[in-house]
């Protein structure tokens, strides 16, 4: 049995909830609502995250434009992401909601421009 | 020139009151704006969590300015990039600079103060010790990453635990940098929650309460810092010291709203925000200069700036349309017992539309606690909060038909124990 701490984040509160893992079962204690146990849960079995970060442009009116992913990806890829993300050029002009990665990583989430740039 | 509404800056602030100004129905609009875009702080925030209230998703900071900006163009609202404005005067005269027309005098009917905020610096704080390069703002590493492309430093420590010092300890670990740790002054941190734990324990950042800088170290490039541990009266406490190798100190350590052409337009200014005293339609102590955004208070969503913003345009559309009314029968807002400061702090309760939503600050973290508006002994309206924190700004409202009743004297902003 192994157990963890954390803090939820769904609301100001910021209980500190603490999970017990006992094989395939999962406990919530120190919630306040149902939110913080779903919450715990989803840390513990698939904990996900958006990557935000930044690509170059070539023949851009800017040296970069922002990115991120269009939806969470899994946490222990986080740092694998950011190596794809900065192994990108773009060429200007870029729009936001442009694709910049496809399908990352096999992932099914797509790596999106946050920004424009012009041409110049 | 003759203008009838002159907008200074063009961040969230400027935008909305632009739009929200065209809407009500004024046709001459002009905003100025310092830098080469329009969009302002929001164009280095390229992390996600803006818009939630406003647009009911999250966006990243640029997205978020994007849309304003995009409305601004379609509604073919005129504005001036790289234009500084130097002065205001009272009589509302405005002298800017730009590359194109050289100095540009312009007589305003009406004007919105949108500057924002900068960061406070090291010279603030005065931490002892040498001046090498490698200290600077949170900020102004968040511009060089984010805009400029490129990193400020390897091995990082800051200081202060704000938002934005939170948000650039993941930018620079995520594009490599070692964060060795987050230092905080107080027992508690005045960032948001998601912040501290998809910032910092992500990456197992350690994040050091009751803690400062007490010496920088290092001739022409930072080496380290000497770190102390603080007692309840916020001194070092001697023999807690400990030397930190990095060589890049990021300072997080709060935001000033930036009035000085409002402080030389004779503005009044409050001694609590740093920023101009405004009445329920965000206009100052001079007819017909209104305030927005975080030059008039330093605002942790974009969304309430917005809000805010929304209601200077709207105010300035009726002063210029002559709709705005001014009686001698004002009520003052005022925080009091746990409350630091009330935005707005006047209230022509004439000029109320449905109600007025009063935005204020705490001055320490309470659990279980009312927060009332009163007159006198008397409750107008109470909310129940399970916890409030000097990091997160409250908010109260109080419906048009109360205030008409109130009409004139003072309401009073508190914190009451359930
Ligand atoms: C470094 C930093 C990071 C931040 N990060 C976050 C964040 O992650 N999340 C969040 O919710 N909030 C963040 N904030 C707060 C954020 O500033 C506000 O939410 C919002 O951007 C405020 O909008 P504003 O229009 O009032 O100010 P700003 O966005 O600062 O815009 C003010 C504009 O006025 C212009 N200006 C100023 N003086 C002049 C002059 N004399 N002449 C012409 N133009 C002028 C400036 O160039 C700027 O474009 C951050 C603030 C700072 C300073
Ligand atoms: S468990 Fe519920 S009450 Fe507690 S922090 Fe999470 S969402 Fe808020």
């Amino acid at each position: 049995m192994e157990v963890k701490k954390m803090i939820c984040i769904n609301c100001p509160l910021g209980c500190s909830l603490e999970i017990t893992i006992d094989g395939e079962e999962i406990n919530v204690s120190g919630n306040k609502c149902k939110r913080g146990r779903e919450y715990g849960i989803s840390e513990i079995k698939d904990p996900r995250r958006i990557v935000t970060s930044t690509v170059r442009v070539l023949n851009g009116d800017k040296m970069l434009v922002s990115v991120k992913t269009s939806r969470e990806i899994p946490k222990k890829l986080i740092f694998d992401v950011m190596k794809e993300i900065n192994g990108v050029k773009l060429k200007a002009p870029v729009s936001i909601g442009d694709i910049v990665i496809k399908d990352i990583l096999g992932t099914g989430v797509d790596v999106v421009a946050t920004s424009n740039a012009k041409k110049i | 020139m003759e203008r009838e509404i002159v907008i200074i800056g063009g961040g969230p602030a400027g935008l909305a009151a632009a739009v929200e100004a065209r809407k009500n129905g004024i046709e001459d609009i002009l905003i100025l704006e310092r830098d080469k875009s329009l969009g302002g702080i929001l164009q280095q925030c390229i992390h996600n969590g803006f818009g939630l209230h406003i647009f009911g998703e999250q966006l990243t900071g640029p997205e978020y300015a994007d849309r304003f900006i995009k409305e601004v163009e379609k509604l073919n609202i005129e504005y001036k990039l790289d234009t500084m404005v130097l002065h205001i005067s009272s009589d509302k005269t405005i002298q800017a600079i730009n590359p194109e027309d050289g100095i540009i005098n312009i007589k305003a009917k009406a004007i919105i103060l949108a500057m924002g905020c900068r960061e406070r610096t090291r010279g603030a704080l005065n931490i002892p010790g040498t001046r090498p390069a490698g200290v600077l703002t949170a900020g102004a590493a968040q511009r060089f990453v984010n805009i400029e492309g490129h990193m400020v430093g390897k091995k990082v420590v800051i200081l202060g635990s704000g938002d934005i010092g939170l948000i650039m300890a993941r930018r620079m670990t995520l594009e490599g940098a070692k964060v060795e740790m987050v230092v905080e002054l107080m027992p508690y941190s005045t960032g948001l929650k998601r912040n501290i734990v998809q910032c910092l324990d992500d990456f197992n950042i350690p994040l050091l309460f009751s803690h400062t800088v007490v010496r920088i170290h290092g001739k022409e490039r930072l080496e380290g810092v000497t770190i102390a541990k603080v007692g309840d009266d916020r001194k070092p406490i001697p023999g807690t010291e400990r030397f930190v190798e990095c060589d890049t100190l990021l300072l997080s350590v709060g935001l000033i709203p930036e009035n000085e052409l409002s402080r030389e337009a004779g503005v009044k200014i409050n001694d609590i925000t740093s920023g101009p005293v405004v009445d329920e339609s965000m206009q100052t102590s001079i007819d017909g200069i209104f305030a927005c955004g975080n030059v008039v208070h330093v605002h942790d969503l974009v969304d309430f700036v917005t809000e805010e913003s929304r209601l200077a345009g709207r105010g300035a559309a009726k002063y210029i349309k002559k709709e705005l009314k001014k009686s001698d029968e004002r009520i003052y807002a005022k925080g009091n017992g746990g409350v630091r400061y009330v935005v707005p702090c006047i209230i022509n309760s004439e000029n109320v539309d449905n109600e007025v939503n009063f935005f204020m600050r705490v001055d320490n973290v309470y659990r279980n606690v009312y927060l009332c508006a009163k007159q006198g002994d008397t409750v107008i309206t109470k909310v129940k909060k399970q916890m409030v924190s000097p990091g997160e700004m409250e908010h109260l409202k109080i419906k048009r038909e109360v205030l008409k009743q109130i009409k004139k004297g003072e309401i009073t902003f508190h914190l009451e124990e359930v």
